[in-house]
């Protein structure tokens, strides 16, 4: 038998393969647990699901946990009369604003403290200092300050999103790497041609690390300080919702903060790999 | 023919004398390059070719004497000494075309000027049609193949090796061994380049060298400096001759009792 078997190598192989070409396919694909989509999306889908007959046979309270159903018809709602886009865009308008000027003022604070020790030693006492204290403890002072509203929202959110952008901006500055700045000094660049067409670029990595960072921190403060200091916005909204014993709603608000995120956080991935196509060459 | 690069009397130390730490890299090491020379350090490690490599790129400073190119005493890094790094040091961001043109640009040639010279160093180390290709689509190899290219467009006075090969295959480095010797060969009017050549590899000394320079550790000292006595161009033939394996048996001859057993 074996011998034979060795004698037809083809044969063998054309047997296994009309097997293989029966079974195969849904082996594989259960072997490999189906296809990438489909295991992202099996747990939140069971999960909604379960949620959805639990609810409607009241073994969970509808109070807390309103159906799925529910919470779906009452974000078509909220996006129909416009209550919604006005609270997002409220929010959004906000984080830009917050991001924009955290990014002007760290970016370039950053990249002082990074080239220049003694600058940064001026700087770090201070920044140190502050830096523990959390963006939410900021906001009676904001209230004092600004007032409430849209002001104070954006100060509290500036807050946050600043450290996170000065940090990575100061370690990009250190990690360029000591022989790019040799070889562009031995190719004749000047201070001013070393720190534009060299320690810029090389740091854009990290800048846009401290970007998505900055980016999902900013949600998480602006979110509180709608709480308590506006009369707008998603955090604000969750908030009202709750004082009108509305969970359906709150659920809108949340999940709106949730997929909002998640693509603001896609979005600059997406434009990282556009921006800086070489980067990949780094992670690997 | 002149003195192309002259190294006085250079010693380093890291440390204060009387402390532990302590380091005597280099110990009043003279010799002069002269014009279109190829000069190899060869030496185990801790022998301080490299510190005395980074010392001329004006990286580091000589504790004492001094490094001149040209009659002048060096300070700082400056585009009169190009230096090709074992880690190619590519900037990732920049095509093939843009690393090359890095430094013409610097030197303010027009923008039509600096493709040109590009394209023909490109060319020349083996990388036409990779110009749009950015480093890290690139093997080993031809990353170090970019490096040089982008070190000799730009014309320095002298060009400064370290160890360009270490990181290369075994196969690939007799390759890039004659592309080293061609790309710093005269041509086109440009004379032939002066070149200071770090490595531990004794064949590789013996390939490209003019002379090679024999150095000993803790502290860095030069031991002998040796002629090698083949013609140019050198390729595979010059491996097989049998002066060859002497010369570089000889060398090892010379070493072997300075490389510490690990």
């Amino acid at each position: 038998m074996t011998a034979r078997e060795l004698q037809h190598p083809q044969e063998i192989t054309r047997h296994a393969r009309t097997r293989r070409s029966r079974w195969g396919k849904l082996q594989r694909a259960l072997r490999r647990g189906g296809p990438r989509l489909v295991r992202l999306i099996i747990l939140p889908i069971a999960l909604i699901a379960l949620w959805e007959i639990f609810a409607r046979l009241e073994l969970i309270n509808p109070i807390f946990f309103p159906m799925p159903s529910r919470i779906v018809a009452a974000a078509y709602q909220l996006l129909l009369d416009g209550e919604l886009v006005r609270n997002i865009a409220d929010s959004l308008r906000r984080i830009a604003i917050a991001n924009v000027v955290a990014i002007g003022i760290a970016v370039p604070l950053g990249f002082l403290m990074g080239l220049y020790r003694p600058f940064e030693d001026i700087m770090d006492g201070l920044i140190n200092l502050v830096r523990p204290i959390p963006p939410l403890a900021w906001i009676p002072l904001a209230i004092v300050w600004f007032g409430l509203g849209e002001v104070s929202v954006a100060f509290i959110t500036l807050i946050s999103a600043f450290f996170a952008i000065l940090l990575n901006t100061i370690a990009g500055v250190r990690a360029v790497d000591k022989s790019l700045v040799r070889a562009a000094l031995s190719l004749g660049a000047t201070r001013r041609v070393l720190i534009t067409k060299v320690v810029l670029p090389a740091t854009l990595p990290s800048l846009f690390n401290g970007f998505r960072i900055a980016l999902g921190v900013s949600w998480m403060s602006i979110v509180a300080a709608e709480l308590i200091a506006s009369s707008s916005g998603l955090g604000f909204m969750i908030n009202y919702y709750r004082e009108l014993l509305r969970p359906d709603l709150i659920f809108v608000g949340m999940l709106s903060i949730g997929i909002i995120g998640f693509l603001m956080d896609r979005g600059l991935q997406w434009i990282e790999r556009r921006l800086l196509p070489w980067r990949v060459a780094l992670e690997l | 023919m002149g003195i192309k690069v002259d190294i006085a009397n250079v010693s380093k130390s890291y440390g204060d004398e009387d402390e532990n730490n302590f380091v005597r890299a280099l110990d009043d090491v003279s010799i002069q390059l002269q014009d279109g020379e190829f000069v190899s350090f060869l030496g185990p490690s801790g022998c301080g070719k490299s510190t005395l490599l980074h010392i001329i790129g004006g990286f580091e400073r000589a504790t004492r004497g001094e490094v001149r190119v040209n009659g002048t005493a060096i300070a700082g890094p400056g585009a009169d000494r190009g230096v090709v790094f074992q880690d190619y040091a590519l900037f990732p961001w920049l095509t093939v075309m843009e690393n090359v043109t890095f430094g013409l640009k610097l030197k303010e040639l027009p923008q039509r000027e600096c493709r040109e010279i590009a394209r023909e160093f490109i060319a020349l180390v083996g990388l036409a049609g990779f110009e749009n290709s950015f480093p890290h689509q690139l093997s080993g190899g031809m990353r170090q193949r970019c490096a040089l290219a982008r070190s000799v467009a730009n014309d320095p006075e002298v060009l400064l090796m370290d160890e360009p090969l270490a990181a290369i295959d075994a196969l690939t480095r007799n390759s890039l061994q004659e592309e080293i010797l061609k790309v710093c060969d005269a041509r086109d009017g440009r004379t032939r380049k002066s070149v200071i050549y770090v490595t531990h590899s004794i064949e590789e000394a013996v390939f490209l060298s003019d002379r090679i320079v024999v150095m000993t550790p803790r502290p860095g000292r030069i031991l002998e400096v040796i002629a090698v006595p083949f013609d140019r161009p050198r390729n595979d033939d010059t491996r097989l001759a049998p002066t060859f394996q002497l010369l570089a048996g000889e060398i090892w001859g010379i070493l072997k009792s300075y490389v510490q057993p690990h």
